[in-house]
Order: structure tokens, then sequence, then C-alpha cells
């Protein structure tokens, strides 16, 4: 695989060299990850390996220090609009969804309310129009019925699954997971996975920061261990979660099977 | 024994009324002004941009640090020394007085946006919303309710300080007070029914922020 090579035609978003520091402190060190249209990846790795810090670099939550995000093959640029030959990170944004960890669903909001926001502020729909979509979204994920709730009478699994349907109202061409079951009691953990499942079953394009690594090993078609900034290892899910060679790796793995 | 009288107050009670009149525009103009360049203010300080934070801070650090009186005096008497012109006691009262809120309001709002989680921010853009939109829709609807408590008892302390106005001879009420005793030389009952007056309409919207403030607490 050549690094310079345009991106094939089906990539959906692509990191190249993506560097980060905070402070004096480096996170990333050079990543570079492609996704193709229909591929789940998944990013595994010890706590501080730079896991969430490059899911947010992905749609520019966090703005990069080098490298560059690239859109279906334009160069995602620093402005809200799209400038010249760069795409906007309002555009990105628009067809790249995030769903995160600690949910950061809209309390002022009902449950409908959070899935329609997006379509109907920023893609412009009718307020019917962003209704219907939602209530299929929100259908999906099981909780058609509570769509006049709040968020705060929700469990957390709950929670996370409005905040699925709330990314998937924007019908977004790829999804960005950060972490979205670390922040439930074991017992939710489930309902949100098997909606994840299902969105790999139906061919949605995503990227996973996770800590489960079966689920991991389970859904995706590639995954990717980092540690200290970088991609120490990346394969298949059989490459990399049952048969580990890397010996950091291999210690990684070695505490969830305890 | 002091032989208390009101009738004669009650003769006065059209000048009572218009003062009182005149001290509810003040308040209520200068509250609006101030929420206006308060809100403009806050957008400075928080803008990113260190020259906006500078001036917006200078700003509110010289209406914080003096006296509201000393301001309007200056406003009234001084400022027109340096322009070369006459200004309009009304003018110089309900400038100086909007300036005054907009310092403290620019507080009340910067401390209510920056209590609203950045993961608030994050999920508005994660959905392609712009700054912009992000503000108005998600971290300004969320901020004003917790703003709300602090919001209302400035504007109670606007509503009282609006009495100093009469220093520069606008007809507040405080002002009627000083007149109906000049006529009927009864200092006791002329500032008494003022004190009374100014209470009878503040004393609910304490009462309301405290209500406020526990329901949010509650509800939080």
């Amino acid at each position: 695989m050549s690094v310079a090579s345009p991106a094939a035609a089906d990539t959906i978003l692509e990191a190249r060299g993506i560097a980060k520091s905070f402070g004096q402190l480096p996170v990333l060190k050079g990543i570079d990850l492609a996704l193709t249209a229909g591929e789940v990846v998944s990013i595994i790795g010890p706590s501080g390996s730079g896991k969430s810090t490059f899911i947010r670099c992905m749609n520019m939550l966090e703005r990069p220090d080098a490298g560059e995000i690239r859109f279906r093959g334009r160069r995602v640029g620093a402005r809200f609009a799209d400038h010249g030959a760069e795409i906007g990170q309002g555009t990105l944004r628009r067809h790249v969804g995030m769903v995160f960890q600690h949910f950061n669903l809209f309390p002022h909001r009902t449950v409908l309310q959070n899935v329609t926001e997006g379509p109907t502020v920023v893609l412009g729909q009718s307020q019917k129009e962003a209704e219907a979509v939602a209530m299929d979204y929100l259908a999906q994920v099981g909780l058609a019925d509570k769509r006049d709730a709040w968020p705060a009478q929700l469990s957390g699994g709950q929670k996370q699954r409005v905040a699925i349907a709330r990314a998937l109202a924007m019908q977004p061409d790829a999804l960005l997971l950060d972490e979205v079951t670390s922040a439930l009691d074991p017992e939710l953990v489930g309902e949100v996975l098997g909606v994840v499942r299902r969105l790999a079953d139906q061919g949605m394009t995503m990227a996973i920061v996770t800590h489960e690594i079966s689920f991991a090993a389970e859904v995706s078609d590639r995954v990717v261990f980092m540690e200290g900034g970088v991609i120490a290892a990346e394969g298949s899910p059989q490459e990399i979660c049952r048969e580990p060679r890397h010996e950091r790796l291999k210690a990684f793995l070695a505490r969830f099977n305890a | 024994m002091y032989s208390w009288s009101f009738f004669p107050i009650f003769q006065a009670s059209d000048l009572f009324l218009w003062g009182l009149w005149v001290t509810v525009v003040y308040t209520f103009g200068s509250i609006v002004l101030g929420l206006v360049l308060g809100l403009a203010l806050c957008f400075c300080r928080l803008s990113g941009n260190r020259a906006l934070d500078w001036v917006a801070q200078g700003f509110q650090e010289l209406f914080r640090c003096t006296p509201l009186l000393v301001q309007l005096l200056w406003f009234y008497y001084a400022l027109p020394l340096l322009l070369g012109i006459d200004i309009d006691n009304h003018v110089a009262a309900m400038a100086t007085l909007s300036l005054y809120a907009a310092a403290f309001y620019a507080e009340i709002f910067r401390g209510g946006i920056l209590s609203i989680a950045k993961g608030q921010s994050e999920a508005g853009a994660a959905i392609g919303m712009s700054k912009a939109q992000i503000m108005r829709r998600i971290v300004l609807p969320q901020a004003s309710r917790r703003m709300l408590p602090a919001f209302i008892n400035q504007s109670v302390i606007q509503f009282k300080n609006t009495s100093l106005i009469s220093v520069i001879s606008v007809a507040d009420l405080a002002y009627m007070a000083s007149v109906v005793n000049g006529q009927t030389y009864r200092p006791l009952e002329s500032y008494t029914a003022v004190a009374v007056l100014y209470f009878v309409i503040l004393f609910p919207l304490t009462r309301l922020a405290d209500y406020i403030e526990r329901r949010l607490r509650v509800s939080e």
C-alpha cells in the first residue's frame, strides 16, 4: 500500500499522518487510517494510548497539529464552510456522525427533539419530515415509545441508544463511536452493543474505539491496536485478537482474558 | 410623641405614581440595553480574541469598581466638558445605568455559558451545527435557565440603584419623595411611603428568585 497514492474511490474517511500534542505531551505521533465504505474498524489499546483523541481528530473535534483528514478524497480545511478545494468541517460533520462516551444528549430537548435537531437545523428538513425519519430511527433502537421523554428520565443504555439515533438521523456516510459503552452499568452494555452490531450488519461504515475486545473481534473487519500514540499493530480480528504476535498487544489482551 | 399623618401624602399620590413610572421606565430600559450590551461584552470575553477580551474586561472592571453615583455625576457633569457638548440629564441617566448594568450582566452571562459542559457544544458540532447555532440553540437555552436567579437578583439591585438618578434631577420615585417632603414638611411619611413602595415591588421578585433557584437545584 503506498501512502501517497490518491484514496481509492470507495474510501470514505481517511487520516494521514495525524499528530497531536497537548502542551508538551505528544499524544498522537503520526497515524494513518482509512475507512472504506461498509467497513467496520475497531481501535483498541490501553488508556492514554491516544485512541479517543485520534477518533476525535477524524471529525475535527480535535484539531491535529500535523497531518490531514480527507473525506471522500477531499482534504478537510480549518474552516466551517467549504473553501476552494477543501471541504469545511461543517460539511465533514454533516456526513460523519459521532457518538460519545457520555451520550451528550441535549437535556432541554425531548428524545424526539434531540433526534430532529440536526435534520431540521443543519439539513433544513421540515419538522414533519424530520419527525418521520426520527421515528424510524428511534424504532430501530427500540425507543419509539420514549419519543416525548426527557433525557433525564432515561437509563444510560437508553440515552446512548437515543444518541445513536440522533447520529443516524443525519443519514451519515460513516459513524465514529468513542467508547460508547464505557459509561454504562454492565447490565446495560448489551443493549447498546446490540444496536451497533445491527448497524454493522446493515453495512454502516464505522470506526469504533472500544474496550470490548470480544465485541470488536466479532463485528470488525479490521482491528487496530494503538499504543503510545502510534498504531502498533493492525490486521483482521483473527490476527489481532485471537492470534496476537506483537508482544505489547499480547500483554494488553492478557488483561482482558484474566 | 410624633403624630403620623399620611393624608398629605395621599394627596400627593399623583407625584408618587409618576415617580414610580419613571423609575420603572429607567429600570426596564437600562435592563434591556444592559442585557444587549452585556451579551456583546460576554461574547467579546469568550471570543478567544485577546484584544476584544482585554477591551471588554477593561470596560467591565471600570464600571464594577467605581460607584454608580460617581459614574452618574461624571457622565452628567464631567463628560460634557470633555466632549464640549451638553448631555441631557435623562440621556446621561439612562446611558450610565445601562453601561453599569451591562458590566454586571456580562459576568452573569459568562458564568452561565461557561457552566454548560463542553460535551454539549461537541454534540452540536458533531451533527454539523455552526458555532452560532450551537450558542443559540444548545448553550444559551440551558445557560439562561441557570442564569435566571442571578439575573433577577441583579435586576432587583438595578431597580434600587435607579434611585441614584435623582441626584441629577431625573424625577424618579426617590426624587418625588424629596418633592413631596418639600411641599408637606413631612419627611417621615414621605420617605416611609417611598420605602414601602420599593419594598412592595421588590419583595415578590426576591422570593421568585429564591423559588426558581430551589426548583433548578431539584431538576439538575
